[in-house]
């Protein structure tokens, strides 16, 4: 007698340690193939550009902390220079420097996690994170030398940055690159090539260069699929034009190469660091802007930074006043998203997990 | 070899050759279009092998009281450069225009959240449903007037 068989719904999350935050995927499964998938977000909707319009452009700093929040540096980034490209404002060297500076360390951070959350999404119980956080913690206690806080950082400040760095920084900060490139070689050692990852990652979830392009994906997941498209080296902002850096790029599209280009641009940015290390020079680090800022009537810009997701941007408004009439957060981990259904449907239960991870979403971010 | 940002000018004359009655002045640095147009023009600006349009960046909308505007960022990954195309919807109720959707499969999420936020109604898209707030969740909270 046949067995009779019929497709299952099923709901992963929204409270779920797999995906990331309050993200929920509405799956039907045939057995443990996924024949469809939705994804369903706005649990942690916070109305930010809403919030954005009743307040003044200096307060709007601390709301972007909140939208991707293991790489504020970055965020902060994007929504100064958009509100400096709206006023016209040149932004000094050194401030120019320090940004470029702790963004990468950012960077840094964020793909640190990236690849930490991955591996456990692979089963791995947590060693390879744990690698992970320790050299992610050194960064967040450099950072509470700059700004004294550790996630929400606001360092970025229209103008410039809040405040130069203190004396005993750049030690610190030496000391860190040192220990990290053991620290960084030990974790590289463990995963890199490791055959368990290369079985699980290698080939499944294939994003072609096509698909990403036509789905406005950005960032190391389109760089995955042979595009090497970074708008740090396309449209150099702050201090990226007197960097060497090269861009990774794998051709595959798939999970594993995802996660190698993450690894791959940890290195770069230790490069950027480098460098920013031996240009900066002293000087003030905030142009000479008012607390108040009243960009001109009918104003607007669109001020992006590759972040560590991908394209950031801040399309902004002005009418006059002293917040901004519409603020537009381009978010890259929502538009990452929209290949979800490209890249799970035919794969099985186990690397839709993995999958999510190698996308490395923020939900902050997608909800806004 | 950064990218370059296409004046309003430049790609007002092009379309304005290729699509018959699309443009609407005057021209301000960046391009406006009629807003059933919008689809058309897209689909010239993503298929013309000059412009070669493939990446949406991002579709905002913006509330002015008496009209809405909405923005498209777009960027041409093979010759390097971007644009802004804009087109204007007057009044408040009912408003509707086609969907990028079929041209950039990006537009997906944007789309739906100016649905959601803003209560533009995007003809053509497949799946047009609230995505930040949930079904059942009375007006559009990004509108002026809302609060």
């Amino acid at each position: 007698m046949p067995i009779r068989t019929e497709p299952m719904t099923v709901n992963i999350g929204p409270q779920h340690p797999s995906t990331h935050g309050v993200f929920r995927l509405r799956v039907t499964f045939d057995g443990e193939e996924i024949l469809e998938v939705e994804p369903i977000f706005g649990y942690l909707h916070r109305g930010t550009e809403k919030l954005a319009e009743e307040r003044n452009y200096t307060q709007i700093v601390t709301l972007t902390d909140r939208l991707d929040y293991v790489s504020s540096m970055i965020n902060n980034q994007a929504y100064c220079l958009a509100v400096e490209k709206l006023l016209g404002v040149e932004v000094p060297q050194r401030a120019k420097y320090l940004r470029t500076l702790t963004a990468e360390l950012q960077r840094v951070a964020s793909h640190l996690m990236g690849i930490g959350f991955f591996l456990q999404d692979l089963g791995t119980l947590g060693t390879p994170l744990m690698y992970a956080f320790r050299s992610r913690e050194r960064i967040l206690d450099l950072f509470e030398m700059l700004c004294g806080a550790r996630i929400t950082l606001s360092y970025s400040r229209p103008g410039g940055v809040f405040f130069d760095a203190p004396d005993d920084f750049w030690p610190a900060l030496d000391q860190f690159l040192k220990d990290f490139e053991t620290e960084y070689r030990e974790i590289e050692q463990l995963i890199l090539e490791n055959e368990i990852v290369m079985i699980r990652t290698r080939g499944v979830s294939i994003l072609p260069l096509d698909v990403a392009i036509n789905s406005s994906v950005s960032g190391p997941v389109l760089r995955a699929s042979g595009l090497a498209w970074d708008w740090r080296k396309m449209d150099p902002y702050d201090a990226y034009d007197r960097m060497e850096f090269d861009v990774p790029t794998a051709t595959g599209g798939d999970n594993y190469d995802r996660f190698w280009v993450r690894i791959q641009e940890i290195h770069q940015s230790i490069r950027i660091v480098k460098q920013c290390i031996e240009q900066i020079e002293p000087g003030v680090t905030r142009a000479d802007v008012p607390l108040v800022l009243r960009p001109p009537v009918g104003a607007e810009a669109y001020g992006r930074v590759e972040a560590s997701k991908g394209e950031l941007g801040f399309y902004l408004v002005s009418d006059g006043g002293i917040s901004p009439y519409r603020m537009k957060i381009r978010s890259p981990s929502l538009l990452n998203l929209t290949v979800t259904e490209h890249l799970l449907v035919g794969w099985k239960l186990a690397d839709m997990i993995v999958t999510l991870g190698s996308l490395d979403i923020n939900l902050g971010e997608v909800d806004r | 070899m950064a990218v370059q940002q296409l004046s309003g000018e430049e790609l007002t004359e092009k379309v304005g050759a290729a699509v018959s009655d699309a443009v609407e002045g005057p021209c301000d640095g960046v391009l406006w279009i009629k807003s059933p147009k919008i689809a058309e023009v897209a689909s010239f600006l993503k298929s013309d092998e000059g412009l070669d349009f493939n990446f949406l960046n991002s579709i905002s909308a913006v509330d002015y009281i008496n009209h809405f505007e909405i923005v498209y960022h777009l960027t041409s990954l093979n010759k390097m450069h971007t644009a802004i195309v804009k087109t204007r919807l007057n009044g408040r109720e009912e408003l509707s225009l086609p969907s990028v959707y079929h041209l950039w499969r990006g537009a997906d999420f944007q789309e739906r959240e100016i649905w959601d936020l803003m209560g533009i109604r995007f003809d053509g898209h497949p799946n047009l449903k609230r995505i930040m707030l949930w079904e059942g969740f009375e007006g559009h909270p990004l509108r002026k007037d809302y609060l």
